[in-house]
């Protein structure tokens, strides 16, 4: 069960436990992390599970490609590092890895 | 004036909402979340689609974990509720208890439309609603080889893609004459009747169902209303909804098209409120008529109107409707109500199953319905949310893009 961490835009840490094969945002939300209201419920429809994935981790994930990064194109100040946490599956090599919140899911 | 204890009637995506929402405006009384299903609450989006083919588990379909419930005090019963007694604010549960409340949220949702014909009670038949649903429909739908849909609307069509995606022969019958008559334009329609045609899919359009075969209590077969017999061992049937509201009309509450409520989501009695599928609102988008919408967004955003009245920071609802569906690898969003359009125009490629249908009523865009072209679903959902300036000779100009004409006229 690797652990994430969750910073919230205003500096507060989350640390989540999250199981493999579940969606960073099913892990977020299950621990009610505060900032991610995933509207949709993970079916890539909505764009407010928004995050970015911390500069360390960068190389565990890719960026975000074809439909997501359609719909990042809307989220509240896209990065690079944007990713929608609903398409970001947990595995083994994301133990500790951390993950920023935007200002605003909106 | 602060609330010692809210019930909730329903505890669907709607009635959740409602409890968590409560708790994240730092609401402190008791809440007591009522369902009708065992286990905890769940999204049911998935149960036509990506669950049947187990692409998501069990688990994936939870809300939030059994600890959550605990942590944030949220009573979770398992006790159908029976009868309200406004008189004394007690709500009556099937095992004789009686629970009281400062105020009832009536978030009890809908049932499919029964299929009315012969043949409908054989074990082979599904409409698909609950987990229940789900989880006994998925292992007939991986054996099954003639499979018959009733109904060509969302559900219908979602499992059509994926019945036709397990190998089965898929055979949809309509009284309608398109797919998704009710809910997309014609333009959208056509695009996903020659998407599932090549997936497989054989549509019988402007056709009934009158019967379901069987041998020996097995579904072997359907009749048509023109008389014709077709092969099927499996029949899904998607036909719609009713609202559950008889617990609110055998208390008297005002019923039209399911529970009516004012645009604060308040009914008759003002310890009540109802949202989500079950409530029928005077809707910002459909000129204030009363209207009633089976969606994610709706309830979800219903029960944070709903929790933040209940704070004390109360506002009419008028948020924007949406809704998607997926339907094999295509990803179908629609921003707003396209009821009454006049006139559309048409971005992208048919061919290239990219393609945007804006609907305009008056010359003014009402909706926007897009296939696998999500940027163009958020702009539109950014447009839609201010009363759009956009023109329908603006967009039918040669070149015309969406989200670029969301940039240019962002306030």
């Amino acid at each position: 069960m690797p652990i994430l961490t969750f910073i919230e835009h205003n500096g507060t840490h989350h640390q989540v436990k999250g199981e493999i094969g579940q969606s960073v945002m099913q892990a977020a939300t299950f621990a009610s992390v505060p900032g991610l209201p995933a509207d949709c419920g993970g079916a890539c429809s909505c764009a407010t599970c928004h995050t970015y994935v911390d500069e360390a981790w960068l190389d565990k994930v890719q960026a975000a490609q074809g439909m997501e990064s359609d719909m990042l194109e809307y989220a509240f100040e896209r990065r690079d590092n944007s990713r929608l946490s609903c398409q970001l599956i947990i595995s083994e090599d994301m133990e500790g890895m951390v993950l920023h919140l935007p200002s605003s899911q909106f | 004036m602060s609330l010692a204890s809210v019930v909730i009637v329903g505890a669907g995506q709607a009635g959740f909402q409602v409890a968590a929402s409560l708790r994240q405006e730092g609401y402190e009384g008791r809440i007591t979340l009522i369902g009708n299903e065992p286990g905890l609450p769940y999204q049911r989006p998935p149960l036509s689609k990506a669950y049947l083919l187990g692409k998501i588990q069990e688990s994936n379909l939870l809300f939030r974990p059994a600890e959550f419930y605990a942590t944030q005090r949220i009573e979770l019963l398992h006790d159908p509720a029976t009868a309200i007694d406004r008189l004394n604010r007690r709500l009556v549960l099937a095992s004789g208890t009686a629970v009281s409340y400062d105020h009832l949220v009536l978030a009890t949702g809908a049932h499919n439309r029964p299929l009315p014909v012969p043949g409908a009670e054989l074990a082979q038949v599904f409409g698909i609603k609950t987990k229940a649903d789900a989880d006994a429909l998925a292992p007939l739908a991986k054996q099954a080889r003639n499979v018959v849909v009733v109904g060509a609307g969302f559900i219908g069509l979602e499992f059509a893609a994926v019945a036709a995606a397990l190998g089965a022969q898929v055979h949809v019958l309509e009284l309608g004459e398109r797919p998704m008559a009710r809910a997309v334009s014609r333009e959208m329609s056509e695009l996903f009747r020659q998407a599932h045609e090549h997936w497989g899919v054989h549509f019988d359009f402007r056709q009934g169902l009158s019967r379901i075969l069987d041998d020996n209590g097995k579904v072997c077969g359907v009749q048509t209303a023109d008389g014709r017999t077709l092969a099927a061992d499996l029949v899904v049937f998607g036909i719609g909804v009713i609202p559950n509201a008889q617990l609110a009309t055998e208390a008297g509450l005002d019923i039209e098209n399911g529970i009516k409520v004012d645009a604060h989501l308040l009914t008759s009695d003002p310890q009540i409120s109802a949202l989500g599928d079950v409530a029928s609102f005077p809707c910002v988008q459909n000129d204030e008529h009363s209207t009633r919408l089976e969606s994610v967004q709706n309830a979800i955003d219903q029960a944070r109107t709903v929790a933040a009245r209940l704070m004390g920071k109360p506002s009419q609802y008028g948020a924007l409707p949406w809704f998607w569906t997926d339907q094999g690898d295509l990803k179908l969003q629609i921003a707003g109500l396209s009821n009454g359009y006049d006139s559309t125009v048409v971005l992208g490629c048919a061919q290239d199953r990219q393609l945007s249908v804006l609907c305009f009523r008056n010359d003014r865009l009402v909706a926007v319905e897009s296939c696998n072209r999500m940027g163009d679903h958020m702009a539109a959902r950014k447009i839609l949310a201010r009363p759009p300036k956009l023109t329908a000779a603006q967009a039918a100009a040669e070149g015309f893009d969406l989200k670029a004409w969301e940039a240019a006229n962002r306030d």
